[in-house]
């Protein structure tokens, strides 16, 4: 739909959106040309038609779906933009796959500012950029006041994978190494250092970011001795390690010392009562790799910028309790369970 | 981390053990207890039962607020919410607190109950502030280190006239559930376990101090030492304990030198006493009636007690008769000897309140502990 020149302009300085732009005439054409294309261009959305078309490439695709409602919408180190863009490659790169394309709906809460839309389609534009992939079809819908906290953001990201890699969840041995890309938790406690009611002054930024480059320096480096890869998302380490556990039907015996966790976010977790590996990481990757080819893998993982603090946390084990045990700094051991209910903060 | 990396040295604990090893006498056992739930979570978390002789066990005492509030109490309050014109204030652990009948405050939340989970009684205050046409009722629970905070906030709330705000009031006294423990004929008599000397909780001993234990070590002839709740705190206080059982001592110890003293905190002492009195007798899940174990506000605070203003009264609600809280807080059990745990009792779907908050018996057992548990399982 062309947008005629005497259309007022989107006041994208004190503008807020209304009920009109998502109704489906004029107001919501010029938000989708005036922010969104803005913001995403390419030339897939530049066609302006109601789907892309695409080349299909030779081999195995992969696609994922995924929700973000994270409170508030802007945190240290991203916003739900940014973060919608990163999760969703990293779940399709999780497969060792390269990631391709996107889509992205909206639904948004009447009164956001325009200038927090633009903002976020901004930075979501950025990381698809610079993680070298497009964003080739959307949708907004705008919900009353109340009916939704903002801005939600609904993602689905396609990408390919190379022949003979077939990472799989359930694949996990005996023996297998667990490698991490970094530092535990940064995301979770750089969210709740600015939560209304919990709001506390910390250094910590989110790590959300892109993971397939160094996923694709790992696959180079280990091919097929990597057998799982995942992202530590909700639940943290506990969960993702719970869930292999399960899928592959082993255990896990980590070392409490070798995983790493930086201070400000040992700190906080430790005021607020929580365990840095049941905290969400939106920029880091676990990946078990069989024994021959953990060295070079974890060598791959510290030669890239986000692998630096990389590290070998432990190995599957022998369990048909399938329990993840550690070791702990302190010279006992633990089971390290999934987080159950909310992350709360103990009381006394 | 600076100021807790000290109080987690590993090769520091490897010393407290061996002299721990060198100092138990093969001939007898050790039982002690820590009452605290926050013991109990460093016991667990850091695996400090590995570190110990095999003669020396640690029973996992009652002293955790969210655990030992009876269904009846959390029944009360989701009465209280059930008010329209009712905001109630609670700690995140206490939605998931199992009410009668399947009930809790999470799912009177989902019910359309006006419940809001708060990290301090200052979010209340804003929340009166905000809402001055709602009445705003803070759920108070906790031991005597979180009594002076509820008594600043009722301060702060008559300073600056928040007609609103009030408190539903579940705070309780440590000194008198360990006197309940030690006089239980259950513990005496019926099997429980003889217990042979106490950790106590160091926070609460930064406000009331060590002297309230003194008559219990001598009335009862139980050695006590007030700890703090790193791994070496503990380690040393076990260590402490094992040396008074040794001498055929019973005094009460201080551990935690760096913040307790035996006179405690005078001006929080007094605040307190100044808003809050005893109530007669209180009702603790797993030891039921316990005399002078509760506070409630004087009346000269009615206002603000939102049992008064609400006409609330106490209820009598029966636990699950197969669930074992009862003996596990007291002792007499241990968690894998419930029928209840880890089939339908599972911090997800808790029945009893011991699987509740993370500082529970069994959900810290659940958490960090089941591997020593099929262990001893397979072996007993």
């Amino acid at each position: 739909m062309s947008v005629k020149s005497y259309q007022r302009k989107l006041d994208l300085e004190n503008g807020r959106v209304d009920l009109s732009h998502g109704s489906g005439g004029r107001a919501m054409a010029q938000l989708i040309s005036g922010l969104f294309h803005q913001a995403f261009g390419n030339e897939w959305l530049a066609r302006c038609n109601d789907q892309s078309a695409f080349d299909v490439a030779a081999g195995r695709m992969v696609m994922t779906t995924d929700g973000y409602v994270v409170s508030p919408l802007f945190f240290p180190g991203g916003n739900i933009g940014s973060l919608a863009v990163h999760g969703t490659i990293n779940d399709v790169a999780m497969s060792g796959a390269r990631p391709l394309y996107l889509s992205a709906s909206f639904i948004i809460e009447e009164g956001l500012p325009f200038s927090d839309l633009k903002a976020i389609a901004d930075s979501m534009g950025a990381a698809a950029r610079s993680a070298g992939v497009y964003i080739i079809a959307g949708d907004t819908k705008v919900v009353e006041r109340g009916k939704a906290d903002g801005l939600f953001i609904s993602t689905t990201g396609i990408g390919i994978v190379a022949d003979g890699l077939d990472l799989s969840a359930d694949k996990a041995m005996v023996g297998d190494r667990v490698l991490v890309s970094g530092s535990l938790g940064d995301h979770g406690v750089a969210v709740m250092s600015k939560r209304q009611n919990v709001a506390f002054q910390t250094e910590v930024v989110s790590d959300s970011a892109a993971l397939h480059k160094l996923v694709a320096v790992m696959v180079a480096a280990g091919g097929s001795g990597i057998r799982v890869m995942r992202d530590p998302t909700r639940g943290g380490l506990a969960a993702t390690l719970n869930e292999i556990a399960h899928q592959s039907e082993l255990g896990f015996r980590l070392q409490e010392a070798s995983i790493p966790v930086k201070p400000a976010v040992a700190a906080t977790c430790e005021l607020l009562g929580l365990d840095p590996i049941h905290v969400a990481n939106e920029g880091k990757l676990v990946a078990i790799v069989a024994p021959d080819f953990a060295d070079a893998v974890l060598a791959a993982m510290k030669a890239h910028p986000l692998g630096s603090d990389a590290a070998d946390i432990g190995e599957a084990v022998a369990d048909n309790r399938k329990f993840v045990q550690m070791a702990t700094s302190f010279g006992g051991r633990r089971i390290v369970d999934w987080l159950w209910g909310e992350q709360l903060p103990r009381i006394c | 981390m600076k100021y807790a990396d000290e109080f987690r040295d590993k090769a520091i604990a490897q010393g407290i053990a061996r002299a721990i090893g060198a100092e138990v006498s093969s001939q007898r056992a050790y039982r002690f207890m820590e009452f605290c739930g926050g013991h109990t979570h460093a016991i667990s978390r850091y695996g400090l039962e590995d570190l110990l002789p095999a003669n020396v066990r640690m029973i996992h005492g009652p002293g955790c607020p969210v655990c030992v509030l009876p269904a009846s109490r959390i029944d009360m309050a989701i009465r209280l919410v059930d008010r329209p014109e009712v905001t109630l204030c609670v700690y995140g652990d206490l939605m998931r607190a199992p009410g009668s009948q399947g009930q809790s405050l999470l799912r009177a939340k989902a019910l359309g109950a006006d419940i809001r989970m708060v990290y301090s009684t200052l979010d209340a205050i804003r929340l009166a502030e905000q809402a001055p046409s709602r009445e705003v009722v803070f759920f108070a629970i906790g031991f005597e280190t979180t009594t002076p905070p509820t008594a600043v906030m009722i301060r702060i709330a008559e300073k600056k006239r928040l007609k609103g705000l009030s408190v539903f009031c579940n705070h309780v006294l440590t000194p008198s559930a360990m006197h309940s423990i030690l006089e239980n004929p259950k513990i005496r008599d019926t099997g429980g376990v003889p217990i042979d000397g106490f950790i106590g909780p160091a926070h609460v001993s930064t406000i009331i101090g060590t002297q309230p234990y003194e008559p219990l070590a001598e009335q009862f002839g139980k050695p006590i030492v007030i700890a703090g709740f790193e791994p070496l705190d503990v380690m040393q206080a076990i260590l402490m304990l094992v040396r008074q059982v040794n001498e055929d001592r019973y005094q009460v110890e201080n551990q935690y030198s760096r913040a307790v003293t035996r006179e405690g905190n005078r001006r929080a002492k007094d605040e307190v006493s100044q808003i809050f009195e005893l109530r007669e007798q209180f009702e603790w899940r797993g030891l039921g009636l316990v005399p002078n174990s509760g506070m409630k506000l004087k009346p000269a605070y009615a206002q603000f007690d939102a049992e008064a203003r609400f006409a609330i009264h106490d209820l009598r609600v029966a636990d699950n008769p197969a669930c074992e809280c009862c003996a596990i807080l007291r002792g007499a059990k241990r968690p894998v000897e419930c029928k209840l745990f880890g089939t339908v009792c599972t911090p997800e779907t808790p029945i009893g309140s011991c699987m509740v908050s993370s500082e529970g018996a069994c959900a810290a057992y659940w958490t960090y502990g089941r591997v020593r548990d099929e262990q001893l399982r397979r072996t007993s």
